[in-house]
């Protein structure tokens, strides 16, 4: 199966397709950014910069898996929880000792790795309902969004776990040639995604499976495989994503960590441009997507309109988006 | 309530359709046959009352629910137009019940309204205009309440509606049964009822066929929102106050409500009888949680209530999945 070619029609399978949709994000990015350059004091600062950035990189990070599981015409409600799942269990590990391990460096990596590799297990669980039995991808990956956070406040009593861990300490504060150490980590993700989607055998084949499942099937591709292991994926990243969210925080609250999350994702993707239909995938979109709702949310905020005002504007805002990719898919 | 066998299959053989909603009866019957069994007072009158008043709101969510995926649709608007609908009900309730149920109700409609032009008009994605219209709702919602609760008054009849009893039966329950009559009878006698399930099934063929599909996707939201809004008025008048920050995964409680009654997110199928069954079930699991630790033999704390949910939401979707592709 290896040797087989898979040449989606037409267009290069790349992750930037159509010039044009990705030119219209990065349009209303620029004239976000000109806007606050304008009107907002302070807004040049590196300050202003992180903080943005660091608010957005677990977005992106989540997203960036959701936009691989709906370039496959699936989708992952289950994001989320799996966040909160990891995020829970770190602090058992290395601060309660779960493993057995005893305090130290070893609990210290465990911490980072058996987290990551249980959402990641949790997120091939979605993909086996959803290839193996065929269950819609709403349904099958809202089991796990129902039942995960369950899962985290079952292991944690519900409690809030305060903790202080050096490692985890760097993962939410600590910086690299100045700049923070989850963006690098973000940057990273987008990355390897990019390049995944982009170059890879196994990027071509996710496109070819959103793009047209039943021809993928005949064409002798393991479609089976593919879609288990993108939902893994989505799980793996989500995984990472709670880690930083309890780094950030130095506590882990299995009721707040990633609460709501899937929908931030999602929204990301949509207005990135990644056609929910499946068959594309545009991870550089995405990033942007997730920036342009930040970057809202903040130079709403930054000018004094509150919180709740800002949820509207971004409703407004991700109907505008959709919509104009729309007009330009039609023509 | 498994009586009302309203099982119209346009798609899908009428035959595995029905074999898909078994699952949800079977469930239902085994944990109430485990209830009375296992717990003294489970089928006890104040039991069974208090199931079915708290209930009430979300089986009028799930119905509206069923209709948008019966038309291939989904609605994640619905908790927070209840949320807002909440909000603005208890705000005019010193007027009365009456405005309090117009307020909020049309509030409501105004949304459902939004989301069927969006989705019928400018052909956007219901997810995607459902996910956005779930975040202006739940905005207006904190607007407009000031990001706190809002009291009810309760010198008008308006708290009657949660927590008054007409015949013996509470106030909400009786609602939540007109509606379901009345959804049962718009789906299966109606041309509306028809239309949904042709939109659903092949939006193409039912245009080609003259059917207004446009108006009927409209109409679908329309409704959705309307119950909705009465879900979150009868939420206010239940707990005494309009509530900007409840509602929160209702979309995906009613979603999981309706699959576990059988209905295919694909539409063009649906039943409105096992919608509310499958509402049911779920609502059952908490009480019996609750009697569970009542009983004191060994205590779950409330989080294992979702962790069982979803486990049952697996086991039905799976079991339907077995049924279904027997073949016969």
């Amino acid at each position: 199966m290896q040797e087989l070619e898979i040449r989606t029609p037409r267009r290069h399978p790349l992750t930037l397709p159509r010039g044009g949709a990705l030119a219209g994000t990065l349009t209303s990015l620029a004239a976000l950014v000109l806007f606050n350059l304008v009107a907002t004091p302070h807004f040049t600062s590196l300050q202003t910069l992180y903080v943005n950035l660091t608010q957005v990189t677990t977005i992106v990070i989540v997203a960036v898996g959701m936009t691989m599981v709906i370039a496959t015409g699936g989708i992952d409600l289950s994001v989320g929880s799996l966040m909160a799942i990891s995020g829970a269990l770190a602090p058992l590990i290395f601060a309660r000792d779960l493993l057995g391990v005893g305090p130290g460096p070893l609990a210290d990596a465990l911490a980072f790795v058996v987290p990551v590799l249980v959402a990641m297990g949790f997120g091939g669980f979605n993909g086996w309902l959803v290839a193996r039995f065929r269950i819609q991808p709403i349904v099958a990956t809202l089991v796990l969004f129902i039942a995960g956070r369950g899962i985290a406040q079952v292991m944690t009593n519900g409690n809030l776990q305060a903790f202080h861990n050096d490692a985890f300490h760097a993962l939410g504060l600590g910086r690299v040639l100045g700049v923070p150490i989850q963006v690098w980590l973000m940057a990273a993700v987008v990355a390897v995604a990019t390049w995944v989607i982009g170059r890879t055998l196994y990027g071509r084949q996710l496109l070819a499976v959103g793009g047209n499942e039943a021809a993928a099937r005949l064409a002798g591709l393991p479609v089976a495989r593919i879609k288990i292991l993108v939902y893994a994926i989505s799980g793996l990243l989500s995984g990472i994503a709670g880690l930083i969210v309890i780094a950030i925080n130095s506590s882990s609250d299995a009721n707040l960590v990633g609460l709501g999350m899937e929908l931030d994702a999602i929204a990301a993707v949509a207005v990135g441009g990644t056609a929910l239909t499946g068959g594309r995938a545009s991870i550089i979109g995405t990033l942007l997507g997730a920036l342009i709702i930040q970057l809202l949310r903040y130079t709403l905020l930054s000018h004094g309109i509150p919180d709740a005002a800002a949820l509207v504007v971004k409703a407004a805002v991700i109907l505008v988006a959709v919509y104009i990719q729309q007009i330009r898919r039609a023509s | 309530m498994t009586s009302l066998t309203d099982t119209i299959a346009v798609g899908p053989s009428r035959h595995a359709a029905l074999l898909q909603r078994q699952g949800v009866v079977v469930a239902l019957v085994l944990l109430i046959l485990f209830g009375a069994w296992r717990y003294d007072d489970f089928i006890g009158l104040y039991n069974v009352m208090s199931v079915l008043r708290y209930n009430a709101m979300f089986a009028l969510v799930a119905l509206g629910m069923g209709f948008v995926i019966m038309t291939g649709g989904i609605d994640l608007s619905v908790g927070a137009t209840a949320a807002l609908a909440s909000v603005v009900s208890a705000g005019v309730s010193d007027i009365g019940l009456g405005a309090g149920l117009a307020v909020g109700i049309a509030a409501g409609l105004a949304v459902g309204l939004l989301n069927g032009l969006v989705i019928a008009w400018a052909k956007l994605p219901p997810f995607v205009t459902t996910l956005a219209t779930m975040l202006a709702a739940r905005g207006l919602a904190l607007l407009i309440s000031g990001n706190q609760s809002v009291s009810v008054s309760w010198d008008t009849s308006f708290t009657d509606l949660g927590g008054g009893d007409f015949l013996g039966f509470p106030i909400p329950a009786w609602i939540a049964a007109i509606a379901f009559v009345l959804g049962s009878v718009l789906l299966n006698f109606t041309g509306f009822g028809r239309a949904v399930l042709a939109v659903g099934g092949n939006e193409e063929a039912a245009r080609l066929m003259g059917l207004p599909v446009a108006r009927t996707k409209v109409l679908v939201y329309v409704l959705t929102g309307g119950l909705a809004g009465l879900a979150g008025v009868i939420l206010a008048a239940q707990f005494g106050a309009g509530q900007p920050t409840e509602g929160q995964g209702w979309e995906l409680f009613a979603i999981a409500a309706v699959v576990v009654g059988g209905t295919l997110l694909t539409g063009g199928m649906g039943s409105v009888g096992f919608t509310l069954a499958g509402t049911m079930l779920l609502g059952l699991i908490f009480n019996i949680l609750n009697f569970e630790n009542g009983k004191g033999e060994f205590t779950l704390s409330a989080y294992w209530q979702s962790v069982i949910r979803g486990a049952f939401l697996l086991l039905v979707v799976l079991l339907q999945n077995r049924l279904a592709r027997r073949p016969g």
